[in-house]
């Protein structure tokens, strides 16, 4: 057995080596980082169909993330889906008739929420609401549309 | 013919439950020894050193092989579908979630689980077990629990190793040898990779292991035939059992886990 | 001596033990008594679980039947504190030295001391090298366990059993497989430590020689029962033929030299049926 005090600092080194492993995973490889840093507020959007959408989906203004996705739950008397979204307290002047469109990222991409800035003056607040939504686009139904419209087209 | 089949059915069966329950309270009797260990730091860092330092190396070394491979792989199939891009991703989801704690406890098991048994077992041989006994020493608080408390703390630190080490090593296979950009490589993994779903529950997964892998180790070791025969015998079933539940308990936590994403 | 007037000088007494492992009885409704002060020796042959006997005296076994009192206090039921605050006056020297294998000779020595008592260092170092003095292996102390002979191993854990300064020592044969000068050394040993530290000794042993040499009591066990006891010039005299044979070593007597078996030409003729 070696000399107490090398093994003891050998144990230091692998403790350290070991935490510090811990804290790599947690910072650099995971995304703890982008959400204990920024405060956020939490606006609603209604949608007709929420699609693939899930919680944590990402929002994205003009191509850019700016928040995620923090709830989804149907609303059983309009029937529609209530999604509220979680977004960055820095960009806190979206204009209030801004509209939500959920797209798919690539073809086979996860989806995603789009926001798109209207021209009014007054800002969205923290719970407030997006009266303008689009559907998320179900690629069943486009694709049976196209072929329902191009087979009328024929006749 | 068919009843001598049936009976000795039967008695393995019940020398198993037996073999469980005498494990359980072995158990018991060293998480309640535990308590003892707090004030004599040194008996926890001494094995520290043979549990957890001693198998660093292979740890980490394979962890690096097993990314590299991961890296090499991940782009052969990705580049497919042109999606290089999400490399980072691949390696470090499968990493954090299942290699690191899996393999890793694997490893452990055949590095430190093995060792483990065989000390307790050459203890319990020539009788410095009973001889602790006899100086009214408990040897399940001197000796089982210490090693006990080791291997829970080494193997979450072992499996992180393991991980970080493979996906720096995807890293340098992914931007270093195919030109995936190491930008994307970062960028894409700290995006979808989450705090509490992928590290924590990966993490969750390796004190388990660790958990099991010692428990076995030990309990084996203590439950040998003192003979060089037994003791033997109890290293290769420490090595077998414990790949048996990891795997195991592998499926049930990824089931819990990761079954309602 | 008698067994039943001699309570105020008896440290350990035995009575009607009844032990088994599995289906085979290795005691059945045995009664000892062992004397303070004195060297008893318990004999038999091999098998007939003579280190049982130690380990049901130290309380590592429970009888089915009978007690054990060591001091006054039935072993078997005692708290588990209790039983241990017994044993750290008892000492007991295994077979095989039982040394901690990965310590040195020194803190081998030391070790009941740092794990019972908050003595300083400085004075668990006297205590080290006094202990290591009387068995005359002071200069042994850096040695690892595998660096020792078997005889050396021996007195460093006798060394060890005595740390404590126990009131009696259980020594399971302490001379088997010794050569004839550490053999020598040990039977010293035994009995000066006895006579200076007012030891109470219980041998268990099948070395006839070396045991009667320095016991002052014998037991001689065969078969889970008590088959003769007394002094050793006793013994020596036995009327049992069985005891004659045992302390003489003859090859054949009442311990026949085969193996019960069928009759010798039944057996060979029996081939062809079945080779068992």
């Amino acid at each position: 057995m070696q000399n107490a005090n090398t093994q003891d600092t050998l144990v230091g080194l692998f403790v350290a080596a070991g935490i510090a492993g811990l804290f790599f995973l947690a910072l650099q490889v995971s995304n703890l980082s982008s959400f204990t840093e920024h405060e956020s507020y939490t606006v609603t959007a209604r949608f007709q169909n929420s699609g693939g959408l899930k919680v944590k989906s990402p929002v994205s203004a003009a191509g850019v993330k700016i928040g995620q996705v923090s709830a989804i739950s149907f609303d059983a008397k309009t029937f529609e889906s209530v999604v509220q979204l979680s977004i960055d307290a820095q960009y806190n002047t979206l204009p209030e008739d801004t509209t939500a469109s959920i797209f798919t990222a690539g073809l086979l991409g996860e989806q995603y929420v789009s926001l798109e800035p209207g021209g009014s003056d007054d800002y969205l607040k923290h719970e407030g609401k997006i009266e303008i939504t689009q559907p998320a686009i179900i690629l069943e139904k486009a694709i049976g549309q196209f072929l329902f419209k191009s087979a009328a087209d024929k006749k | 013919m068919v009843i001598e089949l049936l009976q000795r059915l039967g008695s393995n069966t019940r020398d198993g439950f037996t073999k469980l329950g005498r494990g359980t309270r072995f158990l018991a009797q060293t998480i309640a020894g535990s308590v003892s260990v707090l004030p004599r730091p040194r008996l926890l860092l001494n094995q520290m050193y043979s549990v957890g330092v001693l198998s660093f190396l292979i740890i980490s070394i394979s962890g690096l092989f097993v990314g590299m491979v991961l890296g090499l792989q991940g782009y052969y199939i990705l580049s497919d579908f042109g999606a290089e891009e999400t490399l980072g991703v691949m390696v470090a989801a499968s990493l954090v979630r299942e290699l690191g704690p899996v393999v890793s406890a694997l490893l452990f098991a055949g590095r430190a689980g093995s060792a483990l048994t065989a000390e307790i077992g050459l203890m319990k041989a020539t009788e410095q077990l009973s001889g602790m006994e006899m100086m009214a020493v408990d040897p399940i608080k001197r000796i089982i629990s210490p090693r006990f408390l080791a291997g829970l703390l080494s193997m979450p630190l072992l499996a992180a190793l393991f991980s970080t080490v493979g996906i720096l090593g995807g890293q340098m296979v992914g931007s270093g040898l195919l030109g995936v950009d190491e930008g994307s490589y970062w960028a894409q993994m700290q995006a979808k990779l989450d705090f509490q779903d992928d590290i924590i529950n990966g993490v969750i997964k390796s004190i388990v292991f660790g958990f099991v892998t010692t428990w076995i180790a030990l309990f084996e070791g203590y439950d040998s035939i003192p003979t060089s025969e037994g003791v033997s015998r109890a290293t290769t079933r420490t090595v077998v059992n414990s790949a048996f539940s990891i795997l195991g308990l592998d499926f049930i936590l990824t089931a819990l886990m990761f079954g309602d994403d | 001596m008698d067994n039943s007037d001699s309570s105020q000088n008896t440290l350990v007494s035995v009575s009607n033990l009844t032990f088994s492992r599995g289906n085979k009885k290795i005691f059945d409704d045995i009664s000892l008594n062992f004397e303070r002060g004195k060297i008893t020796a318990i004999m038999g042959p091999s098998g007939t679980g003579k280190t049982t006997l130690l380990k049901l005296i130290g309380g590592q076994l429970c009888p089915d039947k009978g007690s054990v009192k060591v001091d006054g206090k039935n072993v078997h039921v005692l708290r588990r504190a209790e039983l241990y605050d017994l044993r750290k006056r008892m000492g007991m020297l295994f077979q095989s030295g039982a040394l901690l294998t990965d310590m040195s000779v020194y803190d081998n020595v030391a070790f009941p001391l740092r794990e019972h008592t908050k003595l300083p260092e400085s004075m668990i170092r006297s205590i080290v090298l006094m202990k290591l003095q009387a068995v005359g292996l002071r200069g042994a102390r850096h040695l690892m366990p595998n660096e020792l002979s078997g005889g050396m191993a021996r007195r460093i854990a006798l060394a060890r059993a005595i740390a404590l300064d126990p009131m009696m020592i259980l020594y399971d044969e302490p001379f088997t497989g010794q050569d004839p000068i550490s053999m020598g050394v040990l039977v010293h040993l035994i009995k000066s430590l006895n006579n200076t530290l007012g030891l109470t000794s219980i041998i268990v042993s099948h070395d006839v020689h070396e045991t009667s040499a320095i016991a002052d009591y014998i037991y001689v066990i065969a078969d889970g029962k008590v088959v003769d006891q007394g002094s050793p010039e006793h013994i020596r005299k036995s009327s049992s033929e069985w005891v004659q044979q045992f302390m003489n070593g003859t090859a054949d007597g009442p311990v026949h030299f085969h193996y019960p078996a069928r009759e010798y030409v039944d057996d060979l003729l029996s081939a062809g049926k079945r080779y068992h």
